[in-house]
């Protein structure tokens, strides 16, 4: 039988290669991407919680974790064009206006 | 049965998370993302949640993933191919990740026990007679509206903020 133990360590295993993405990647875009993949794994955390209470308040709360994604998405994708006009780069190591 | 699909599935969503962060050109990993994303809405309908499900199909599936595919194709790529992929502090990153791996295993060892005696707190129980997606949608515009109205603003200031970046000249 599959208990949320189960859900919870492979959650923790995807959020923990999208971390690893997040810190290792010079791509901004493949970052965004590892962005994402954190997302789903707190959204299959909250799903698998939901199931094991019988409650359908995580359910909720994934709805909105999708819409905030899908607005993060939008506008970070909207910097990274602009960022891309600007400088000619979307490499992380080269963005470095604010360092000082 | 749900045990099989469970181990299979998750080993598709483990597998193509590492593809996902691996990936040279930012094109297959998008496509990797994509999959690992569909076997993430197989884990939802797994755990009988119908509705989130085909909301994460739809969405990040057929909306967010076409927008990052938009995005790869306008900016252009080719002169990251012969860059190395990882950045200057991977070292620091990499120990990071497994402190984060290491504190998230101790966690949910530790917290096996409070897990078995869990109860529904917010007093919003799912009933088999009721559709999955016919419960979510009542309890979406009852106990949460307020939320669901921000969420809504939420969207709308996106949509205004994305056309004022990606503008030349406003």
């Amino acid at each position: 039988m599959i208990g949320p133990n189960h859900y919870l360590f492979l959650s923790a295993i995807v959020f923990t290669i999208g971390a690893v993405g997040v810190l290792t990647r010079r791509n901004v875009i493949i970052i965004f991407m590892s962005i994402e993949l954190m997302l789903n794994a707190v959204n299959l955390n909250l799903i698998a919680f939901s199931a094991h209470l019988q409650d359908l308040a995580g359910q909720v709360f994934v709805v909105f974790v999708i819409t905030v994604a899908a607005a993060e998405a939008a506008v970070g994708l909207g910097i990274v064009i602009a960022l891309f006009r600007n400088r000619e780069t979307i490499n992380m190591d080269e963005i470095d206006l604010m360092r000082g | 049965m749900e045990t099989y699909l469970f181990y299979a599935l998750a080993l598709i969503l483990v597998t193509f998370s590492i593809l996902t962060v691996t990936a040279r050109n930012p094109v297959r990993s998008a496509v990797y993302l994509v999959s690992a994303l569909l076997a993430v809405a197989g884990f939802f309908f797994l755990m009988e949640a119908e509705f989130v499900g085909a909301v994460q199909v739809l969405v990040y599936v057929g909306g967010i993933m076409v927008l990052f595919l938009f995005v790869i194709m306008l900016v252009s790529i080719e002169s990251l191919e012969r860059q190395p992929k990882v950045s200057r502090q991977w070292r620091t990153g990499v120990v990071l990740a497994v402190v984060l791996c290491l504190e998230l295993s101790l966690l949910i060892f530790r917290g096996t026990v409070s897990l078995e005696e869990g109860l529904a707190e917010s007093g919003i129980i799912t009933t088999t007679e009721t559709m999955n997606t016919e419960a979510v949608g009542a309890i979406l515009y009852s106990t949460y509206l307020l939320p669901f109205e921000i969420a809504s603003v939420l969207l709308l200031v996106a949509i205004v903020g994305a056309v004022v970046l990606a503008k030349k000249e406003i």
